[in-house]
This record gives structure tokens, sequence and C-alpha cells, in this order.
């Protein structure tokens, strides 16, 4: 039986068939609508995450199966004082897999130590969040048609963002991937980052303006840069615009580059750019429930 | 020089950075022994100028040489039997630390869920980097 707490957990191999089962899927939906008949997901949301537990439930409901489970601590036995070993435990007697988010880091590793069903990491702190990896990465792939030979720059709170760490880790596995880092220097990449991708003769190099890089870039992954991060408010007004995504920067990009958005968006890409066809950040939304199908297949053992 | 007769059955951990036999008299559990235990601290060294070592008559398998091996992996383990060293001991930094030590990352779930051990894996043998196996926080302090 196997889980899913990081992207790394599976092989680029693994990958690549995850992403053709869910390339087949959005291809003929109706071949997989009732691959989960009898089969139920608990989605065990200890707190609120509307779009990634929506996404979940989707996507079981797209595969014929059901759905069971809770979306805060409040309304669990966690507010009861159960462990998270012992919740597991229980949903265990209830479902066939488990989608777990937590405040907590490692909450969903713990729970699949205990766990007889496969548990997904949905979420952990600050942690790790696989199937938004899983997502930008099916959607680079069925987009762009490959995840290797490209620039990407990266744009926005690039400290604190951890889909951006989780994206650069995973795309660093293929071959000839350049980095551009684009943020003010109090939210650029942490030092670990850094050092890893130095200590694997990656390609990158960080710089302050998405205005001065974004003619060459491929793919622009955007990130909200948020106010409370800044030391002091006049860094924040000086700053926010550079970060800020409208059409006379899309005037500057490649005819084929995309852009991508973990949402929710906030202010940092213009309503303006939505209608733009290289704003693809609610394809990726659908990309999100497609992967979501695919591994709940996979580690059903039900391909 | 001070003298310190020698062990019949034991160990003798030697090469101790000066300073540290106290950090390991405590950590390796050696004060819940009943046995004799020697501390000498402070010892000439013509390699580390100053060194510490610790006489222990007691058999070495009772001992956690994890905790060791993480306090300072270059200590040297000489097993004595007979009053003679049968064996030395390399320390080598182990893969995983089970209950050595505390993950202090307030967003870690050993924080809230105080019954689950403490494990470590080692991330970084060059820089001897320890993560905690839950969530991948350096660990701040060792010892």
């Amino acid at each position: 039986m196997r889980h899913l707490m990081n992207p790394m957990d599976f092989s680029v191999e693994e990958l690549d068939r995850l992403f053709d089962l869910a390339r087949d899927i959005e291809q003929h939906p109706e071949a997989y609508a009732h691959k989960c008949d009898g089969k139920k997901l608990a989605t065990c949301f200890y707190e609120p995450s509307t779009r990634t537990r929506l996404s979940f439930e989707t996507a079981m409901l797209n595969l014929g199966g059901s759905v069971i489970g809770f979306s805060d601590a409040a309304s669990s036995s966690a507010s009861k004082g159960e462990s998270v070993s012992d919740t597991i435990r229980v949903i265990s007697c209830f479902a066939d897999i488990c989608a777990m988010r937590h405040p907590k880091e490692g909450a969903p590793m713990v729970a699949a130590s205990r766990s007889r069903i496969p548990v997904i990491n949905a979420g952990d702190g600050g942690h790790q969040h696989p199937t938004q990896t899983l997502t930008d990465l099916l959607t680079i792939r069925a987009l762009k048609g490959r995840l290797d030979h490209f620039t990407i720059g990266l744009c926005g709170d690039l400290k604190f963002g951890r889909t951006v760490h989780s994206l650069v880790n995973a795309l660093a596995r293929y071959d000839d991937v350049h980095f551009i880092f684009i943020s003010p220097e109090e939210l650029c990449i942490p030092s670990y980052l850094r050092d890893r991708l130095k200590e694997n003769h990656l390609s990158f190099e960080e710089v302050i303006r998405l205005e001065d890089v974004i003619s060459r870039l491929d793919l622009l992954y955007m990130t909200r840069v948020q106010r409370e991060r800044f030391f002091n408010e006049e860094d924040y007004v000086r700053l926010k615009d550079f970060y800020i995504l409208n059409k006379e920067k899309m005037n500057l990009a490649k005819e084929d580059m995309l852009v991508l958005h973990p949402l929710p968006r906030v202010n940092e890409i213009s309503v303006e750019v939505d209608d733009d066809p290289r704003a693809v950040y609610f394809r990726q939304v659908q990309y999100g429930v497609y992967v979501r199908m695919a591994l709940i297949l996979t580690l059903l053992e039900l391909v | 020089m001070l003298n310190v007769g020698q062990i019949e059955e034991g160990f003798v951990l030697d090469h101790i950075p000066a300073g540290k036999s106290m950090s390991i008299y405590y950590h390796l559990g050696l004060d819940k022994l009943d046995c004799c235990v020697a501390i000498i601290k402070n010892a000439r060294s013509e390699i580390m100028g100053k060194k510490d070592i610790i006489k222990v008559e007691c058999d070495i398998n009772t001992l956690d040489l994890d905790v060791l091996a993480v306090i300072d992996h270059t200590i040297t383990i000489n097993v004595i039997k007979d009053a003679t060293i049968v064996e030395k001991r390399k320390l080598e930094l182990p893969a995983e630390l089970k209950g050595v030590m505390k993950c202090k990352n307030p967003r870690c779930i050993t924080s809230i869920e105080q019954e689950l051990p403490h494990i470590f894996y080692l991330a970084d043998p060059v820089k001897e980097v320890y993560r905690c196996r839950y969530c991948d926080e350096k660990n701040a302090d060792r010892f």
C-alpha cells in the first residue's frame, strides 16, 4: 500500500505514468466514470480549504465513488482531544482512501504510519502540498507538451511559498530547466534551496523586477506578495507593483508563455489578464481534478 | 600526573573534546548506572592539547552509542576485557535517531501529540545535519 506525502515520493517514471493516466481521463472521462463504484474517499480536513477539498471530492465523484469527511477540526473528534493516529484507525474502518489536511506539519505522515488505507497529504501547514505540485506539473506537461527544456520564472513570495519550493524541487529532476526567481530581497528563495540548486549545478538566476525578464520566459508561475511579509509599509508600496501582472507586462512576454498560479489570486494578476489565452490558472484547477482522479486510481490500484 | 587505575571489564571513551565529558555522562545515562565510572577532565593529549576521558566498568551493549555519535563521532571507544583493549570501535553518524533529540518546531505535529517518538534522519552527512522525520525542520542544537 502506498501513500502520498511528498511530490518526490514518486519517481519521474511513476509521474509520467500518472500524468499519462490523467491525460487519458481528460480525453475519455466516460471510461472512468465507474472505476470507483462502491469506494469511499474520506476528506479529513482539520482546517478549512474549500478548493482543495472540493477538488478531491469532485475527483472521487467523477470516478463513481462517494465521499465522507469533515471540513474543520471543530467538527471532528480532534476537538475532543483525539490523536491523528486514533482518528485514522477509525477512518480506516469507514473509507477506502483518505485525503488529509492538517495545520501541523507531519500530521498526514503520522496518519499514514497507522493507516490501513492509502493516505494523501492534502497540505500540512507550511510543509508540503504534493497534489498542488502534481497539478502544476500536469498543467505544464499538458499545455507545453514537456517538463524539460524551458525557462520558468517564479514570481512573488518565494521565501514562504511552499508551492514554489515544491515545484522547484520537482522540476529540478528534469533536463535543462532554467529557473528565474523574481522577488523582492525580503522574499527571495531560502538559502537551503539556493544551496541545493548550486550543489546540483542547476541553472538559475535571481532578479528583482518581472519586467526585466518576462520576455525570456516560457512559463510564469505567479504567487501573491502579502503586505504583512514586509518590514515596513514604504517597502511594500515601493515594490508591490513589480509583482502585479497586467496587460502591459503581458505585452512583453512570448506569445506562447503560460501563466500559472496556485490560487487564490488577490491582486497580483490583474483581471484584465484573465482573457489572455496564455493565462491558464483556471485551466490549472481543472487539471487538479484530473491529477487527483489519476492519483486516487493509482493508490487504490485500480489501473 | 593524576593516575586513574585501569579497568578489568568495560570500556573507555577517549579523545573526548575537553569539556564535553559531563554532557556525555548525562546523555549516555551514565549517572543512572550502578557501576564504577571515572571521568578525567583536561588530560594532556599530544593531538588535541587537552582531552576528556571516561572509563566505565560495565557492558558496552547497555549504552546507546547513537547518542555518542551525535555528540561527537570522532570520539574513540576502547572495549576492555581482562584489563586489555580487545576492540576499538569507530562511531558513525546514524542514519536515523529515535528519541535522542526533540523537534523544536512549534508547527510540527510532535508539538501537540506528546506520545509521538521524536525521529530525525541524517539529511546531510557532510554538514552533519539532521532533520525531523515529520516536518523536515533542521535540529536546532546538538547537545
